[in-house]
């Protein structure tokens, strides 16, 4: 693996932005950089087994007309982009302790995706470059 | 038309961006070195990542072939 890491804090809970999130992802894993994504709050939930592939919408900014362009663009669920740029790279998803702990969840509730949980500290372990917040 | 004699051909028109070079990134993965893929995409995107990809990479892209509303892209495998 080259170049620095792509570190994502994911942070937002709508399709749009957990869809955005996984193409950089794909995109940075396709070419050679690790990722390093860390789940808090409204993407933690998104994360979450029994809800990851029901309609999370889209960012308020979207408005009806935004809402609908997205809709009909189509294409993969950003899950399963996440899963094919894990495949091909190397890529860690990880939840915030804070938000589990937030929402009261362990990591039985959440998608085979995610990793397993840590503290923030632990995420900055692996950060070597810019921080991305989505 | 293709000189080459392609080894596995993907039809990803209609899919958007990257999942013409993710199917891509699968087929080379799956195959031999020698190996020659085509991928059919209409996703613009395609133009500029599949040749970034295959340049890091490091395999060979053979030809891209204009087909009006798509391209054709066959890479080699090289590595």
């Amino acid at each position: 693996m080259d170049d620095t890491t792509f570190s994502v804090v994911l942070f937002s809970g709508t399709d749009d932005k957990l869809n955005a999130a996984a193409v950089l992802t794909a995109g940075a894993a396709a070419m050679g950089r690790k990722v390093n994504v860390f789940l808090q709050y409204w993407a933690l939930d998104a994360f979450r087994s029994d809800r990851i592939h029901k309609d999370h919408g889209v960012a308020p900014e979207a408005g009806p007309e935004g809402a609908e362009a997205y809709q009909r663009h189509g294409g993969q669920h950003w899950s399963e982009i996440f899963r094919q740029a894990k495949d091909i790279g190397e890529v860690g998803i990880h939840a915030c302790s804070l938000s589990m702990e937030m929402f009261g969840l362990s990591v039985e509730d959440l998608d085979p995706l995610v990793d397993g949980q840590e503290g923030v500290a632990s995420f900055f372990l692996d950060v070597d470059g810019p921080v991305t917040f989505i | 038309m293709t000189t080459a004699n392609v080894t596995r051909s993907i039809d990803a028109r209609g899919m958007p961006c990257p999942g013409p070079l993710m199917s891509l990134i699968g087929a080379i993965r799956e195959n031999e070195i020698g190996a020659v893929i085509e991928v059919l995409s209409s996703d613009e995107g395609s133009r500029t990542d599949i040749p970034a990809w295959i340049s890091k990479a490091g395999h060979e892209l053979v030809e891209v072939v204009e087909e009006g509303d798509f391209a054709r892209f066959v890479v080699r495998k090289a590595r």
